[in-house]
């Protein structure tokens, strides 16, 4: 069970759409076992979520702004950094937010309709919160990968047709 | 004069490839799916095309020593003490210009004039026109699916003679996907220990086999003097175009083979070496995670194309090495040359008829799974669609 789990993360990773059957042959399992390994993996919330990743830059109507922020803040007694960082992952507009080692303590990615809405998000929203202490706003100008993919042409096929 | 017969009678008789008619009519079509080529899907790992170009940026653009950059051969050295467990020097490594070059240079460092080599059969399309290039005869091994396309060493034995000086060694094989296990060595080595039969063992594939790992020859004692072990970094490391190889033998083997590799290829281009450095070296720090991981991405489509092709009544032996699956198409009632140019035309799918490595192929085609399982997908159902309509 547990190798059969480790080899359906890597193929749902690569594609979420990869069927069960297709899978079982792949693997030479039953295509039973599969299924219980991702009925396990989802019980288990090692898959947390079905995504696709979109090429925001080709939908006509998307202005989405992505920003990387900056933010410094004194942690809390007992609750150390998770309660600031509990108060700013639930806003909708934040994606991630990450604890970082070096000269700030949290990166907050976040995305916005426009860079307008990012700036009144930040002033109003998350430098207000209590405990932090300064922000630092980056505007990402251009995806070049995310998450693997990346979006960029691909190199294409330069193989011969036949080859010995 | 005729200007055709110029050329050497030993060259002129050696037969054109067999994929070459292949080859034309697929590159004319748009929309075939080719399964029929010999040469990783991957590109070459970003590091290692990284390094190469790093070499260029410091004006590494001299030849090398013949033998190749001694950096690079301690690293193939120590690679293939800790995948395969047998142990040489630096001075007991040549780098080449691909495997190809160092299969020629072993075959014309042994073969005189009328010297017979064993090849099994089938196999790679190379072997029996390098030998008769270097004047030899190229014995076929017979070895078929029933024996799982394993060498019989009884086979072997019946057909060693006073003028048999080599035997190539392919496997995992190219086309039939055998490999031969620990037991299955021995028993040959059984054989070959009573004779002075010197073994040219091509372990391209090595790093590609499904289930138990690679086993060289040269790990067993008493072959260790006799073998002479090629192996590149084209299969393990997506490098084909690179055109890096090595030979690793004895040195009184490896002094000859220097000697003809110097004068006519004199070393192996410089900016491949150092691309090779990277692979190795990479490889050796993470434990070949990414060698592993394709690998592993091979043997799914492996295991999606043997089940596919048996359920469809080609009947496949379970290929555990390289990435071909060698069908038998006997159930269609056709040849293997006809089997694949009429799948071309009715259904643009390419194969590679079995005939193409040698006549023992007959009854048989080649299909390649190094392809996206997506291109896999639709070429099974267009050959089933092929099989059930005529």
């Amino acid at each position: 069970m547990e190798s059969i789990k480790k080899d359906v993360m890597e193929l749902l990773k690569e594609n979420s759409r990869t069927s069960a059957a297709d899978m079982a042959v792949m693997l030479n399992a039953e295509e039973q076992a599969v299924l219980e390994a991702i009925r396990a993996l989802e019980d288990e919330k090692l898959i947390l979520k079905y995504t696709a990743i979109l090429n925001e830059e080709k939908l006509a109507d998307s202005h989405a702004v992505t920003a990387l922020i900056e933010v410094r803040v004194s942690p809390m007694r007992e609750m150390g950094f998770d309660a600031i960082a509990r108060r700013i992952y639930r806003f909708e507009e934040v994606e991630s937010v990450f604890l970082m080692s070096g000269a700030y303590d949290l990166m907050v990615l976040i995305k916005g309709d426009s860079m307008r809405q990012i700036a009144f998000f930040v002033a109003q929203k998350l430098a207000t919160i209590d405990g932090v202490l300064s922000t630092a706003t980056h505007f990402v100008l251009k995806k070049y990968k995310e998450l693997g993919v990346v979006f960029e042409t691909a190199e294409e096929e330069v193989r011969l047709p036949v080859t010995p | 004069m005729r200007i055709e017969d110029r050329v050497a009678a030993h060259v002129a008789q050696v037969p054109p490839s067999g994929i070459r008619k292949f080859f034309d009519i697929v590159s004319e079509m748009k929309d075939a799916i080719s399964l029929s080529v010999g040469e990783p899907d991957f590109v070459t790992p970003w590091n290692i095309r990284e390094n190469a170009i790093y070499a260029l940026e410091r004006g590494r653009t001299h030849y090398t020593s013949n033998s190749g950059l001694m950096e690079l051969r301690e690293l193939i050295c120590q690679y293939y003490h800790q995948r395969f467990g047998v142990s040489y020097q630096p001075g007991q490594v040549l780098v080449t210009v691909g495997a190809s070059e160092a299969i020629d240079l072993a075959v014309r460092a042994l073969v005189e004039p009328g010297d017979e080599v064993l090849i099994p059969a089938p196999s790679y399309v190379s072997y029996e026109p390098t030998v008769a290039l270097a004047h030899g005869v190229p014995v076929p091994i017979p070895t078929s699916a029933a024996d799982s396309f394993k060498l019989d060493p009884q086979v072997v034995r019946s057909l060693i003679t006073p003028k048999t000086k080599a035997m190539v060694l392919p496997y995992p094989n190219n086309p039939t996907g055998a490999v031969m296990g620990r037991e299955d060595l021995l028993a040959l080595a059984r054989v070959l220990e009573d004779t002075d039969v010197v073994v040219i063992s091509d372990e391209i594939y090595a790093e590609l086999t499904y289930g138990a790992d690679h086993v060289s020859i040269a790990s067993i004692p008493s072959m260790f003097d006799r073998t002479i072990v090629i192996n590149g970094f084209s299969k393990a490391f997506a490098m084909t175009g690179w055109r890096l190889g090595y030979a690793i033998a004895h040195p009184a083997l490896l002094g000859a083979m220097l000697k003809i590799h110097q004068f006519t290829m004199l070393c192996a281009n410089i900016m491949s070496q150092y691309a090779g450095v990277e692979a190795l070296r990479h490889g050796l720090d993470s434990g070949f995670a990414s060698v592993d991981a394709m690998r592993r991405e091979y043997d799914r489509r492996r295991n999606y194309i043997v089940a596919g092709l048996n359920r469809m009544g080609l009947t496949c032996f379970e290929p555990r090495g390289a990435f071909y699956a060698f069908p038998s198409i006997q159930s269609t009632g056709m040849k293997s040359e006809e089997f694949c140019e009429k799948l071309l035309y009715a259904k643009q799918v390419a194969v590679v008829p079995g005939t193409a490595f040698g006549s023992f192929g007959e009854g048989f085609v080649r299909i390649s799974y190094a392809a996206s399982l997506e291109n896999i997908k639709t070429a099974l159902g267009r050959i089933e669609e092929f099989i059930e309509g005529r």
